[in-house]
């Protein structure tokens, strides 16, 4: 029993079976993060006026992920390529080059959430608010040490790129903290905003890897039986890592640079 | 290969003479696991679905009923079933009463449970799965592995929801709604339970959905265009596009609200919140408002996958039944793909006293009367089908004939909803519960009870019983009617929705001053129609069991029959019976309509669709079967 | 499994319509579209970092410059401006949905009964 229009496509339509199901999935991974872009607009837009962070997120490393996962969607689409002219070795060079990039594009990307999770607001008992990353905090000490400034107000935190911000170290007694929080996605909307899509991106991310590195991985016996149907499955799975890329095309200006 | 005309192989290599001598086919005879656990089989996973949903459905109405006595004896123990509720919940069913946090789980995960776990598996995955491939002659779904990664998301998610119930603290109790801030703010995982299981079922439903769209564009048979689909198709493409457009949103949202309950994130809690008197430890700035839009976005396209396959379901039945076309097919077809577009653009009705403005709510009144109107159009085709039609009264038929009254009543009480002045009145009061039952009760399950009826002799090779069938019906539809229609009178007199002791509170008994009747309090009469219901829901509680005996004893004694018992015309029906792995023993290509019933000049009453017109040659290689 | 199809080889079937693929032809169009990609990348950060201006209209003119990266990549890195016509209905009644979605919660959420807005 055999399922048509698997590899050859169906003459009315003129698209195999694989194609219209990984767009209707695209379809409605559109209306997913659309989901979230919208929570982002409606929260963003109900703010309080001059509460809404500016600068808080690392161009440099948005930048350079935006170029990396740039870079992977061409070499998967190069990927796919070599398929159809039948070069194996060279799908097997270019998919390498994604897998790459996309471990490149996670680990900077959790060095990012790593940071966030290591710099804290602290309110101290005078009234004063000590702001940057926690340099020490050994549990045995009486005090912490930040890389940071003091301000005496709490809307100064929140545009970055309006202001110049001079960092020193501040070493601050336990006895003077009233409370500490970490910029993790508790800390306010635009945090739990910036970790929910991007976590999920990055899902995303790890589920294309997956895909593409068990094709990569173990693609040689199906490209041998059956290479038509391999390179409709890498043109599948190419699809979906162009639409990770599509979202975070969307994700980078929105977060870091608005 | 000729790419016009699909491969198929000419017939099943055991078909043929002396085929037992050949050997050596590794999928001749799938052990028990591959071939009914891990199946990749869309008839098989149909039935998955279609058992698995059915228990859920019965775990459904006992939660109902558990709630009604509740309802219509506050605080007093649940008879016969008291005790082993204690044993297994302990505190919060102490003594065998249900409390109020209790009877709000009991309420929101019947909700959940009814909705995403009975009635959408089994309408859309499990009639569609069994039934589609075969009515577009398909050898099966486009994408069978992924169909069965469906069914096994489906089914753990339904673990986690059942598993919630034993948790401390309990099942879900924010409504099937789940609005925050409350979700947030009950203190039991069973929310976080929720949430986990809605991304599981959305992940099924999303699976489902992909595959029916592609099956039903790409793998239709030589000949089965568009407009020779039989409605029940239609019907299931339009469900499966509003599946996969408009659960995604509330994905987002549960994610969302899963980091408000797990990572005491903001996205839904307002800025001043105060939980039990005390202000909340969170950042603020969120929105409770949010949340209801964008479950809305979903809710309210929900309730049309609800109502469509159901739709499809009685046209096939009433097509065959009157031995008569269905009136106004293409009306039909337009109007089914006009309800799913429209039903996107409706769901703030659910959210008319959120304080929204007038010009918002009238956009969103104008609209939902808007789709009104292609459901009419849905309804009177159906109705008109049935003049001069030759009925035959058979209880697939009966229950099709019921849906039509039932869903008119339905959906004629949804219009003072979708009023925005009206609704001031009504909403979120009994008259909502009524009005919703009446569509999905004796509406959409009535519709999939006779395509239990209809569709079973094609599983089984036999017919049900049909006079315990009769039975089942009556007593269903009288019953069904004694425990809602009352409702409506609740309602209008302002019983509100999810009162653990069913409006005892408000009623004009406990607030009488000085004898003299409370003005708005709940008369007397209003809160007796407590214990009537409760005895017309025990007694339609009752009147499932001679279905249930019904359906497992004629698997093996019912009245044994053919491959068409019906004598229909889709081709569902020209399969051996049960239809083999690849469905189809020759080669489909469909020369017709899906409804040529009583053709004039014609020797039968009906033609298959994929019968040759005569003088024709017959396709290649048909075996003798 | 008794599969009727003959077993491929290792020359590739040219599954979809056209022209035969030059491979290095194709090299040479995505180096072109990654430029285009950085010019998109680079405009959007000087936008950003434009004083002077309100963060609504920076907003707005980044996200027009997204939406051509967008369309460069869905374009052509997907194909889409060479897909068949069904993919395209699809995608268009996707992008009316969300754009619906969009637009009408903004909307219900700025619109309030007379009179009653605090502020």
């Amino acid at each position: 029993m055999e399922i048509p229009y698997t590899v050859e496509a169906r003459p009315d339509t003129g698209i195999y079976n694989a194609k219209v199901g990984i767009w209707l999935f695209l379809a409605s991974e559109v209306m997913l993060f659309g989901g979230l872009f919208s929570a982002y607009v409606l929260l963003r837009v109900g703010a309080e006026p001059g509460t809404w962070p500016h600068g808080w997120q690392n161009v440099t490393l948005g930048t350079i992920n935006t170029i990396v996962l740039a870079l992977s969607a061409i070499t998967t689409l190069l990927a796919w390529v070599a398929c159809k002219v039948g070069q194996f070795g060279k799908f097997k060079f270019f998919h390498a080059c994604t897998l790459l990039f996309a471990l490149a594009f996670a680990v900077i990307h959790l060095n990012e959430y790593h940071e966030d999770l290591t710099h804290y607001e602290i309110h101290l008992t005078n009234g004063l608010i000590a702001d940057g990353h926690m340099v020490e905090n050994n549990l045995k000490e009486d005090y912490v040490i930040i890389e940071g400034r003091t301000v005496n107000d709490e809307k100064l935190l929140y545009d970055l790129r309006s202001q110049k911000v001079e960092e020193s170290e501040i070493k601050i007694p336990r006895s003077e903290i009233k409370d500490m929080e970490s910029y993790g996605p508790w800390h306010n909307t635009y945090m739990a905003l910036d970790f929910t899509m991007t976590g999920l991106h990055l899902l995303h991310v790890v589920a294309g890897s997956v895909v593409i590195g068990y094709l990569w991985l173990f693609g040689r016996k199906m490209w041998e039986t059956d290479p038509a149907r391999f390179t409709n499955r890498v043109e599948v799975s190419g699809l979906f890592w162009h639409f990770v890329d599509l979202v975070w095309i969307f994700l980078f200006p929105v977060l870091y640079l608005t | 290969m000729d790419a016009t005309v699909q491969q198929f192989p000419p017939y099943r290599k055991e078909d043929a003479p002396h085929a037992h001598d050949e050997h050596g086919h590794e999928h001749h005879k799938p052990g028990f696991w591959s071939g009914y656990v891990f199946s990749t089989d869309h008839k098989i996973i149909g039935i998955q679905y279609g058992f698995t949903a059915l228990c859920f459905m019965l775990f459904g109405l006992f939660l109902m009923l558990l709630m009604r006595w509740q309802i219509a004896h506050p605080g007093m123990p649940v008879p016969i079933f008291g005790p082993l509720l204690e044993k297994i919940l302990g505190q919060p069913a102490a003594k065998g009463i249900i409390s109020p946090d209790l009877y709000n789980s009991f309420g929101a995960m019947h909700g959940t449970i009814m909705i995403f776990l009975g009635i959408v598996p089994l309408a859309f995955a499990a009639f569609g799965n069994y039934v589609v491939p075969l009515m577009i002659g398909a050898v099966d779904m486009a994408f069978p592995r992924v169909n069965m990664a469906s069914y096994q998301a489906y089914f753990l998610g339904g673990l986690v929801m059942f598993i919630s119930f034993f948790i401390p603290g309990g099942a879900a109790q924010a409504g099937w709604t789940s609005y925050s801030p409350l979700a947030t703010s009950i203190p039991t995982h069973g929310q976080l339970f929720w949430i986990i299981g809605m991304v599981l079922l959305i992940t099924s439903s999303l699976l489902g959905a992909v595959n029916f769209i592609a099956t039903i564009i790409q793998l239709r048979a030589p000949g089965m265009t568009w407009l020779r689909m039989p409605f029940f198709v239609w019907a299931q493409f339009v469900t499966a596009f509003i599946l996969l457009l408009a659960f995604p949103p509330l994905e987002a949202a549960a994610v969302m609200q899963l980091m408000d309950n797990a990572a005491h994130t903001s996205f839904f809690l307002p800025t001043g919140l105060a939980v039990g008197g005390n202000l909340a430890h969170i950042s603020g700035g969120g929105s409770p408002l949010l949340w209801q839009h964008l479950f809305w976005f979903l809710g309210h396209p929900e309730v049309y996958v609800l109502i469509l396959p159901a739709m499809g379901i009685v046209t096939e039945i009433i097509a065959n039944n009157t031995r008569k076309p269905i009136w106004g097919y293409k009306s039909l077809v337009y109007a089914v793909l006009a309800v799913g577009f429209l039903s996107f653009i409706v769901w703030a009705h659910h959210m008319y006293l959120t304080g929204m403005g007038t010009k918002i709510s009238t956009f969103f009144q104008a609209t939902t009367m808007i789709i009104s109107i292609p459901s009419v159009i849905i309804l009177t085709c159906l109705f008109i089908s049935l003049w001069g039609g030759s009925i035959r009264f058979n209880t697939p038929m009966l229950f099709a004939l019921a849906f039509l009254p039932m869903f008119g009543i339905g959906g004629l009480t949804g219009l003072p909803l979708g009023f925005n002045i009206s609704d001031i009145h009504l909403h979120d009061t009994y008259y909502v519960i009524a009005h919703f039952h009446y569509v999905v009760a004796p509406g959409t399950i009535f519709a999939l009870f006779a395509g239990i009826y209809y569709w079973f002799p094609k599983m089984t090779g036999r017919k049900m019983n049909e006079f315990w069938g009769r039975v089942h019906f009556w007593c269903s539809l009288i019953f069904m009617n004694l425990v809602f229609m009352p409702m409506f009178a609740q309602g209008m007199a302002g019983m509100l929705r999810r009162m653990a002791d069913g409006g005892a509170n408000y009623s004009a008994a406990v607030n009488a001053r000085g004898g003299a009747e409370v003005i708005g309090g709940l008369s007397d009469n209003i809160m007796a129609l407590h214990v009537w219901i409760l005895w017309a829901a025990v007694a339609l509680g009752v009147a499932q069991i001679p279905f249930i005996i019904n359906l497992f004893w004629s698997i093996k004694h019912g009245e044994k029959v053919g491959d068409n018992p019906w004598n229909s015309t889709t081709i569902e029906w020209q399969t051996p019976t049960p239809p083999p792995h690849g469905n189809f023993t020759r080669e489909i290509k469909v020369y017709r309509g899906p409804y040529e019933y009583s053709v004039p000049g014609h020797a039968t009453d009906f033609t298959p669709q994929n019968e040759p017109p005569s003088g024709s040659p017959a396709p290649t290689v048909a075996t003798a079967h | 499994m008794s599969d009727s199809h003959e077993t491929k080889t290792a020359a590739p079937v040219q599954t979809h319509d056209e022209h035969p693929v030059d491979f290095n032809a194709y090299a040479r169009r995505c180096g072109f579209i990654f430029v285009g990609i950085l010019c998109a990348i680079g405009l959007m950060l000087w936008i950003s970092y434009l004083p002077g201006h309100t963060w609504a209209l920076k907003s707005a003119l980044i996200l027009v410059v997204a939406a051509f990266n967008a369309f460069v990549v869905a374009g052509f890195l997907m194909h889409l401006l060479s897909e068949k016509k069904m993919i395209y209905t699809v995608l268009g009644f996707t992008v009316f949905f969300v754009a619906g979605l969009f637009v009408l919660t903004i909307y219900a959420m700025h619109d309030f009964p007379t009179g009653t807005q605090m502020h």
